[in-house]
């Protein structure tokens, strides 16, 4: 079930050159929530910009009945979407999407985030801590300002290290570069991720390459956010297909089919993702 | 009492309003937010004879007071459709109208006698419009002739009330929608997406996977109003109009301009309860302005 309709935005502040903190309030949507979901909002209530903007649950307050946004302005819509001022009506959609699963053999978990792909991660670690299971966040960004939530994850008292691709914080360069000395050296026995293509795709060869099981957090332009208008799909390897743990898929190419990233996802199965250039 | 009923060509339907062919899924995607039995009819996605993957991401693109696709008719095919979406929809007191398409004339029949078999198909919508298959799609809506002969096969193949949808980039919408009514058609569905683009000028590269794709969206309802009243009066079929309906007032003017029933799609993905809202707002509107049955209104505005 989901809930839509207008709910109160209690908080939006910035925090970050590009990043915002909304915190709103709709005890319905929260009471259905769940790490790595989603929800579809307006960002206005006129027809420009026309579509909803999908946003990943940042923070999930069971006893608030609040859920919290962490976003990038990145358009129009996300511009119009950090104009909202505390006690704006806000038109939300949601919980919407599958999100993470915690498998029982996860006892040693590795959890990535590159960019603003941080966001819908922080309830996951929180579910992580919860079931005191032992956890290391990587965080990758531009640069130092561009490194949100670390101070928050840090409170959380889980372990830490971020990455930036110019240094002026923690590792300089990018975070897969980062993940790979750690599934190297701890040895980790799962992984949850989310951001940019380019860093997930660099990040699945690594894994693959040591056989790492892992869910990942998808993104692509999305319409309906119910699995109608089958505009966010992503290639899912079909099972005639050889499904490669090494990743050693050169040469014949592995029959796929397109899957809905609002219903289906948006975070699937590591080994089953296939990610274009 | 406001009498909302209508006849699409054959087709009994309690209400006008119904949901654009691939803008509402098969049915369960919206039954969290609508009540299914209170739609007119549903148009479920376009179904072709083989399970088609559809086009690359990015699929769909967002333009002035619009959006642009190009899913390029992603569908598991005929027979899983029959097999696993219909007995869903069957539990519902709702026509559905199922939205066709094919790559050839053998396609659209086979498809037409197969859902004319299975049970609880009210009507078919056969797609002579769409604008992102390389094959079919427009490229028959877009020729008189051919547009003619899919309707054609199509009628030899079955009894269901033929819905003919029509691409809007032609350059006589008119002379078309005269022979697919001569080639058998029981109604129109008018219109379907403008073809169009758009260019991102940072990357300097077209948006869309499939570089063109469909507008919908109110940006396209002006056009779809003037196709719809152009048409109405030249051709003695009903119509079941659509483009851009985000409100019951957009939807009157549909009616207004000749259309017998609506149909709903991009709003769909605004406000998933943009359909019983749309419904309830003409009730409104028929109530407050003395309007006993909702015929008189369609094409009350041509004198």
């Amino acid at each position: 079930m989901s809930f839509c309709g207008i709910a109160e935005v209690v908080i939006n502040q910035k925090v970050g050159p590009e990043h915002y903190l909304m915190r709103i309030l709709a005890p319905e949507l929260t009471r259905l929530a769940k790490p790595g979901q989603f929800v579809h909002v307006r960002c206005s209530s006129v027809l420009d910009p026309l579509l909803r903007r999908p946003i990943s649950l940042h923070g999930i307050d069971y006893e608030r009945g609040t859920v919290s946004l962490l976003y990038q302005v990145v358009g129009r819509g996300t511009q119009l979407l950090s104009e909202m001022k505390p006690g704006a009506e806000i038109d939300i959609m949601g919980p919407l999407g599958k999100g993470f699963s915690i498998p029982d053999r996860a006892n040693r978990v590795l959890v990535i985030g590159g960019g603003i792909g941080v966001a819908p991660l922080f309830p996951l670690v929180q579910a992580l801590k919860r079931y005191k299971i032992k956890q290391t966040v990587l965080l990758g960004a531009r640069s130092a300002d561009f490194v949100v939530g670390a101070d928050q994850l840090a409170s959380l008292e889980v372990r830490v290290e971020v990455s930036t691709d110019d240094g002026s914080l923690g590792y300089k360069g990018f975070v897969t570069d980062l993940a790979e000395k750690h599934v190297k050296l701890n040895k980790p026995d799962y992984f949850f991720a989310c951001g940019p293509n380019p860093m997930l795709k660099q990040l699945l060869k690594i894994t693959r390459k040591f056989g790492l099981a892992g869910q990942v957090s998808l993104e692509e332009r999305m319409g309906c956010g119910v699995g109608a208008c089958l505009a966010c799909v992503c290639k899912i390897k079909v099972a005639s297909g050889r499904c490669s743990v090494a990743g050693v898929n050169e040469g014949a190419p592995i029959d796929f089919e397109y899957k809905k990233v609002c219903t289906d996802g948006p975070v699937f199965a590591a080994s089953e993702v296939i990610l274009d250039d | 009492m406001t009498e909302l009923a209508v006849n699409l060509g054959g087709l009994q339907m309690k209400n006008p309003v119904t949901t654009a062919s691939g803008t509402f899924g098969f049915g369960p995607e919206y039954a969290p937010f609508v009540d299914l039995n209170k739609l007119g009819a549903i148009v479920v996605k376009g179904i072709t004879l083989k399970p088609r993957k559809g086009n690359p991401t990015p699929r769909i693109a967002e333009t002035p007071a619009g959006i642009l696709n190009c899913i390029g008719l992603q569908n598991p095919g005929v027979d899983y459709f029959i097999e696993k979406s219909l007995p869903y929809l069957r539990q519902y007191d709702t026509p559905v109208i199922v939205n066709i398409a094919g790559n050839s004339l053998e396609d659209y029949a086979e498809v037409t006698r197969r859902l004319s078999a299975a049970e609880g198909v009210a009507a078919l919508e056969v797609n002579i419009s769409c604008p992102n298959v390389k094959e079919g799609g427009m490229i028959f809506g877009t020729s008189c002739t051919m547009a003619s002969e899919v309707i054609g096969v199509v009628r030899q193949n079955t009894r269901l009330p033929v819905i003919a949808k029509l691409s809007p980039n032609v350059t006589d919408i008119v002379e078309i929608a005269r022979g697919v009514a001569e080639a058998g058609a029981d109604a129109l569905a008018l219109i379907n997406t403008l073809l169009g683009m758009k260019i991102d000028v940072y990357s300097r590269k077209p948006v869309l996977g499939n570089i063109m794709g469909g507008l919908s969206g109110p940006a396209i309802r002006p056009v779809a109003v003037r196709i719809v009243w152009q048409v109405a009066q030249a051709v003695q079929l009903p119509i079941l109009g659509m483009g851009g309906i985000m409100t019951a007032e957009d939807a009157l003017e549909f009616i207004l301009a000749g259309a017998t029933a609506i149909a709903v799609g991009t709003a769909n993905f605004i406000n998933p309860r943009a359909t019983v809202d749309i419904l309830e707002g003409i009730k409104q509107y028929m109530e407050k302005y003395g309007v006993k049955d909702i015929n008189e209104l369609v094409g009350a505005a041509w004198n």
